[in-house]
C-alpha cells in the first residue's frame, strides 16, 4: 500500500502534528512498511466475527449521580503553561 | 549481605523483627543509586530527603504497632508514568517534563496506604511506546549485566532497577510486553496481571484496552507480596473487575504434579535464537521431571497477534495522546500563529520520534477509510486470539514459552528499524490482546551471560497458578540466585 505525501499531510493534520519535509519521507516510508504488514490482516475471513472491544464481560459502569468536591483551582492551575486570574490563558480565538 | 540485596520478604522479616530500622533500608539504597545509578540511568527522580523522612514516618508506626503490612518500610520505586502526587511524572517525555500530579494513582495510593517508601521514579519508553526505553526523551537506561545493551522495555528503568538492587522492587506497565521483556532481558521476575486486576487510574493512558499496571521483583515471593498490594476493584476504573481477589501469597507451593502445559509451537520455531530456545526447553525439563505433563500444540493466529497489537495499540494511542495540547498542562509550544498552530506545533515539539510514528498510523487507521479495514478487522482478530487462548485453556492449565525472540541487544541496534523492533513483541503482545495474566521467571543465561527469561501465560485472573509454577521453578533451580548483580557495575 502507497502512502503518498498527500495522505501523510491530511493524517498529520488530523492529528494536530507539523512535520519537516524530511519527517514526511521518513515517516511515509515507516507507515508503507508498517502497514505492508499489517495488510497481512486480510489473508484472514472474519466476514462472520464479531469485534472484540473489551475481553471482560462488563458494560454500563456507573456510578451515583452524587455531585462531591472536586479539586481546589490553585492544584489544577499549578500545571497550566499559562494562567491569570484563575483561568488557563488561551490564544483568542474568536475576533 | 549488603540491605540492598536483599529481597521484600527478607527486608521484611528484618523490619517486623526490629533487627533493622526503615532508615537503614532507605538509605541502603539511596546510597546505592548514588553510586552507580549514573552508570545505569534507571532512575529520573531520586526522592532523597523526603524518602528518608518519610522512612522516619514508617517506623513510628511500625513502633507503636501501627503499621501491620509486609510491604512497611519497603523502599519501592514506580515507572514515570504512573501520577504521584507531587512527585514529577513525566512518562520520559518533554511534553510532560514540568508537570506535577494533583493527584495520587490507586497503585499509589494503596503502596503508600501500605507504608511502602516511595525514593524515586523510573525511566521509560517515551508514553510507554517501545522496546529498549531508548525512546526516553531525557536518556537511554543501560542494561546492568551488560552497560552496552538495553535493558528492554518500555519499563526498562524498572527492569534495571530490580536487577541492580537499585530498589527492593518496581512498578511497570504493560501494554505489549513492556513489563515482561524487560524482565526478562534483566533478568527479575514481572508480571503483567489479568486485564482489569489492577486499577488503571492514575496510570498515563497509551492503549486503554491493553495497559496494565505490574510489578518487577526479585523473586516470585516478593511478586505475589506485591499483587496483594496493587490488586483489587477499583470505583475510580470503570474497567476494573469485580471479582474476588484471593491472597497470592497462599500460592507460593512448591508443587507442579499433574498440571498441564501447552507449548505454543508457533512460539519455539523460526525467529527464536537459540540459545533461548534451549533454555526454554530445558525449563520445560524441570517441570516435566517435577511431575508436570507438558506437551506443545498449535495457537495458530500468532502471527496475526503483532499488526493486530499495532493497530488497536496506535489507534487507541492517538485517541489517548490527543489530549497534549499544551493548553492546560504539559509543555506548549512558545512560537505559533493560532489556536491550531499552537497545538501543532506544542505536539510536534513535545513528541518524540516514535510517539508521533505511533500517532500518524492510529490516526491513519482510524480515518474515514479505513477504519473498517484495520480497526474493525484488528478488533475482530481480538475475538479470535481470544478465542484461540480459550480453547487452549480447555486443555491446559498454563501456556509456557519464551518471552522474547533474543536476549539483550546492543544499544542503537534497533533504533532505526521500528518494524523490526516490533517484531519482537511477537511472544507478548498476544497475551495484552487477550488481557490474560503473564509471569515471567529468570530461565537461563546466553553464551554472553544475559539473563533469558521464560513467560507462562496464565487463564484470566489465575495469577495464583502462574506464581505456583514460577515459585516451583525457582525452588527447584538456581537462575535466580545467579540473577542479582551487587557490587559495582
Amino acid at each position: 500500500m502507497k502512502i503518498t505525501k498527500e495522505t501523510i499531510e491530511h493524517v498529520a493534520n488530523l492529528a494536530r502534528l507539523n512535520l519537516s519535509e524530511e519527517e514526511k519521507s521518513t515517516l511515509a516510508l515507516d507507515m508503507e512498511q508498517i502497514i505492508s504488514y499489517v495488510d497481512k490482516l486480510n489473508e484472514l475471513d472474519t466476514s462472520q466475527v464479531e469485534p472484540t472491544n473489551h475481553v471482560i464481560p462488563i458494560s454500563n459502569v456507573f456510578r451515583e449521580d452524587k455531585s462531591e468536591a472536586s479539586y481546589p483551582r490553585e492544584k489544577i492551575l499549578a500545571n497550566a503553561p499559562s494562567s491569570e486570574n484563575g483561568c488557563f490563558k488561551v490564544p483568542k480565538i474568536v475576533e | 549481605m549488603e540491605l540492598y540485596e536483599l529481597t521484600v520478604h527478607e527486608l521484611s522479616d528484618l523490619i517486623k523483627e526490629k533487627k533493622v530500622s526503615t532508615v537503614e533500608v532507605t538509605k541502603s539504597f539511596l546510597d546505592r543509586i548514588e553510586k552507580i545509578d549514573s552508570k545505569v540511568g534507571s532512575y529520573l527522580s531520586v526522592l532523597g530527603e523526603d524518602a528518608v523522612k518519610r522512612a522516619m514516618e514508617v517506623q513510628e508506626k511500625i513502633d507503636k504497632g501501627e503499621a501491620k503490612s509486609p510491604l512497611s518500610g519497603i523502599p519501592v520505586a514506580i515507572k514515570d508514568n504512573i501520577c504521584t502526587e507531587g512527585i514529577k511524572t513525566t512518562c520520559a517525555s518533554k511534553m510532560l517534563h514540568n508537570f506535577v500530579p494533583p493527584y495520587n494513582a490507586t497503585v499509589t495510593k494503596k503502596l503508600l496506604s501500605d507504608n511502602a517508601v516511595i525514593i524515586g521514579k523510573l525511566n521509560m519508553d517515551e508514553f510507554a511506546m517501545g522496546g529498549s526505553t531508548e525512546n526516553s526523551f531525557f536518556k537511554p537506561t543501560k542494561n546492568p549485566w551488560d552497560l552496552e545493551r538495553v535493558p528492554g522495555g518500555s519499563s526498562g528503568g524498572s527492569a534495571a532497577a530490580v536487577a541492580a538492587n537499585l530498589t527492593a522492587f518496581a512498578l511497570g506497565s504493560d501494554t505489549g510486553g513492556s513489563i515482561r521483556q524487560p524482565a526478562s532481558f534483566c533478568g527479575v521476575v514481572g508480571m503483567k496481571p489479568t486485564y482489569g486486576a489492577v486499577s488503571r487510574f492514575g496510570l498515563v493512558a497509551f492503549a486503554s484496552s491493553l495497559d496494565q499496571i505490574g510489578p518487577l521483583t526479585k523473586d516470585v515471593t516478593d511478586c505475589a507480596m506485591v499483587l496483594n498490594c496493587i490488586t483489587g476493584y477499583d470505583p475510580m476504573d470503570s474497567t476494573s473487575a469485580k471479582v474476588e481477589y484471593p491472597d497470592y501469597t497462599k500460592a507460593l507451593v512448591n508443587d507442579v504434579k499433574g498440571l498441564k502445559i501447552g507449548i505454543p509451537k508457533e512460539y519455539m520455531g523460526e525467529g527464536l535464537n537459540s540459545e533461548v530456545r534451549e533454555a526454554v526447553l530445558k525449563a520445560v525439563e524441570v517441570l516435566k521431571e517435577l511431575g508436570a505433563q507438558c506437551e506443545e500444540f498449535s495457537l495458530p493466529l500468532t502471527e496475526y497477534a503483532i499488526p493486530a497489537y499495532y493497530i488497536i495499540s496506535s489507534a487507541e494511542a492517538s485517541s489517548n495522546l490527543a489530549r497534549y495540547d499544551g493548553i492546560k498542562y504539559g509543555y506548549r509550544a512558545e512560537k505559533f500563529t493560532d489556536l491550531l498552530d499552537l497545538y501543532k506545533q506544542t505536539r510536534s515539539e513535545g513528541f518524540g520520534t516514535e510517539v508521533k510514528r505511533r500517532i500518524m498510523i492510529g490516526t491513519y487507521a482510524l480515518s474515514s477509510g479505513y477504519y473498517d479495514a484495520y480497526y474493525k478487522k484488528a478488533l475482530q482478530l481480538r475475538t479470535l486470539i481470544k478465542k484461540g487462548f480459550d480453547e487452549a485453556f480447555q486443555k491446559y492449565d498454563v501456556i509456557l514459552g519464551p518471552t522474547a525472540p533474543t536476549t539483550a541487544y546492543k544499544l542503537g541496534e534497533k533504533v532505526n528499524n521500528p518494524l523490526e523492533m516490533y517484531l519482537g513483541d511477537i511472544y507478548t503482545v498476544s497475551v495484552n490482546i487477550a488481557g490474560l495474566p503473564g509471569l515471567v521467571v529468570p530461565c537461563g543465561f546466553d553464551s554472553n551471560g544475559l539473563p533469558i527469561g521464560l513467560q507462562l501465560i496464565g487463564k484470566p485472573f489465575d495469577e495464583s497458578t502462574l506464581l505456583r509454577v514460577g515459585f516451583t521453578f525457582e525452588q527447584n533451580t538456581d537462575y535466580n540466585k545467579r540473577a542479582r548483580i551487587g557490587g559495582e557495575l
